[in-house]
């Protein structure tokens, strides 16, 4: 059976400015995002990640293309209209209001009946640990409580899709590392469908369902974690995810001649130049004149607590 | 060693020179309110302690109504001033930047250049002709003139705290399923309280103190308290105007020490 998608993303372009200064955010995107999964959209800063996600969500109209949910054309729908809620990278939450008062912003603004707030409102303060912090003014708290705040307002309307804006990028390491795990387990928990958005390569492995990874507005390729990191479809991906070593050379049969001269065995199809991309971790240090053996030179060893990379 | 910043406290003269500065401030206006005190009825010769120019100013029928008049004015003048201002800072913030925006910026803080006598001189004219054709006479004239040079004084304060505001919280609200209208009600607004009372308060002191444009503006029997106690000036002057000015500086130190402690709590 095939997956239910939840967002479909068309042909969708963003520019921003008029005439010949525009540029464009987002080049003809087009992705399906499925039912209930975890997936990420990577990619450097000012690829057009963050663009897709406020598209998604409403804050902003494509120049072209359409968006749709659960199959219905949304694209002109206001943020308010649509069943899709943000994690903000600021937060943004409401200094005005309690901690409370907060998390049941959404369902007051839906007209829900008063003890159905309170009701959810206690059942996602349970859900993020904060159900001592109930009556307190959000600058009260710390970081990763005001995270937790902002992901409980997110989730209590119960939305069809939840956006993450790099919730994370504003907490430090070991505080990332456990939302990490938090943010996976709600995910579970809740059976929404999440779209990250990140530029750490890290996150973004350990998380995901899927990843897609974007660079100069456009969607390089689109998969599971596995699939990018072993099979990317091009020197960007390859490059952007995890440590590479690249290595021009020219295509033989069942094996590649380097600049050098060295000989690489590899399956493939290709003929001329082309570019070998090796991970750091398919390299093993042998005896010089072993088979297969690519003659090198070790320049310097770095500490790095458990393991050493060698350079 | 590195060399000291340059520091204004350190330069020749600086404390004479700021002694001096407070002293031209206060000390005319510590004079003003020690001789409200004074027993006789001369404002420069002192002659023992009495209260009875209050009591005077406060059983005397035109500084009563005069007093009245002043606080309508700058009630109905402050409340529809900080209404204007709220909406013309909503306009020139809370959309996109549009042709013409400084011009605008230019248009609402105009009575904060242009000369107040040039405006006074033009309302006397245009309120002249509209006062024969409708045959209208009351305060209303008053009121407006005051709305309109108030609008920049409840304006500045107001478009400051919007500017300041993070706009997320808007979009977030949104977000969260407000219509336009819930999240300005529920977001927008309760956080532009501050500025509102602010730029309200500064506005109601701007009013209740202006003279120039109210003795222009004024039909006859309309003095607000300024314009009673100019008029008492050019007659005699005794303890009775320092006493009413007392009172005035009282009222005004007490709201400006209000719209501080309010503007101070933004952060």
């Amino acid at each position: 059976m095939e997956p239910t998608v939840t967002i479909s993303a068309r042909h969708v372009v963003k520019a921003f400015g008029q005439g010949s200064s525009s540029i464009r955010a987002l080049d003809d995107v087009s992705v399906d995002i499925r039912r209930g999964e975890f997936f990420t959209l990577l990619g450097p800063s000012g690829c057009g990640k963050t663009t897709l996600l406020r598209l998604i969500a409403g804050f902003e109209a494509p120049t072209a293309g359409e968006i749709l949910l659960d199959g219905a054309d949304i694209t002109r729908l206001p943020p308010n209209r649509r069943p899709v809620n943000t994690v903000f990278q600021s937060y943004a939450l409401f200094p005005h209001l309690t901690v409370a008062e907060n998390i049941g912003f959404g369902l007051r603004m839906q007209r829900r009946p008063a003890a159905e707030v309170k009701a959810t409102t206690e059942r996602m303060l349970a859900l993020v640990k904060l159900d001592t912090l109930a009556g307190r003014r959000t600058s009260q708290l710390s970081g990763g409580q005001q995270q937790r705040v902002a992901l409980a307002r997110a989730l209590a309307p119960a939305p069809k899709v939840l956006l993450l804006d790099e919730p994370l990028s504003a907490l430090d390491l070991k505080l990332r590392k456990e939302m990490q795990i938090e943010l996976k387990r709600l995910q579970m928990e809740t059976g929404i469908t999440f779209i990250f958005v990140t530029h750490d390569q890290e996150e973004a492995l350990t998380m995901s369902d899927r990843i897609g990874v974007m660079s100069n507005g456009q969607l390089q390729q689109v998969g599971t974690p596995r699939e990018i990191y072993t099979t990317p479809m091009n020197r960007f991906v390859a490059g952007f995810i995890g440590e590479t070593n690249f290595l021009a050379g020219t295509a033989g049969p069942g094996a590649v001649v380097l600049q050098g001269g060295a000989r690489v065995v590899a399956e493939h199809d290709r003929t001329g130049a082309v570019t070998l991309a090796i991970r750091p971790e398919q390299v093993r240090i042998v005896p010089a004149g072993e088979d297969g053996a690519i003659p090198a030179r070790v320049r310097d060893l770095v500490y790095f607590g458990t393991t050493r990379i060698i350079i | 060693m590195a060399e000291r910043g340059f520091d204004v406290a350190r330069l020749p003269g600086f404390a004479s020179i700021a002694i001096a500065a407070f002293l031209a401030l206060y000390v005319p206006i510590l004079t003003l309110v020690l001789y409200s005190f004074n027993a006789g009825n001369s404002v420069a010769l002192w002659q023992g302690f009495s209260l009875h120019w209050y009591g005077d100013a406060w059983n005397n029928d035109a500084v009563k109504s005069a007093a009245v008049r002043s606080l309508v004015i700058a009630t109905c003048a402050s409340a529809i001033a900080t209404t204007v201002a709220t909406m013309a800072a909503l306009g020139t913030t809370r959309r996109r930047a549009f042709r013409g925006q400084t011009l605008i910026y230019v248009a609402i803080n105009q009575p904060l250049m242009v000369p107040e006598i040039v405006t006074a001189v033009a309302l006397l004219i245009v309120f002249g002709i509209v006062k024969t054709w409708t045959g209208y006479q009351g305060l209303g004239y008053l009121i407006l003139a005051h709305s309109a040079f108030c609008v920049p004084f409840a304006y500045l304060p107001i478009r400051a705290r919007l500017e300041g505001m993070d706009l997320s919280l808007e979009t977030a609200a949104a977000d969260l399923y407000a219509t336009p209208w819930q999240a300005f009600r529920r977001v927008t607004l309760p956080l532009l309280a501050p500025g509102i009372v602010a730029g309200a308060m500064l506005a109601f002191v701007i009013s209740l103190d202006d003279v120039v444009i109210t003795e222009f503006v004024k039909s006859g029997g309309q003095d607000t308290l300024p314009t009673y106690m100019l008029g008492q000036m050019r007659r005699a002057i005794t303890p009775e105007v320092n006493a009413i000015s007392t009172a005035l500086l009282a009222l005004t130190v007490l709201l400006l020490t209000a719209f501080f402690l309010l503007t101070r709590k933004r952060e």
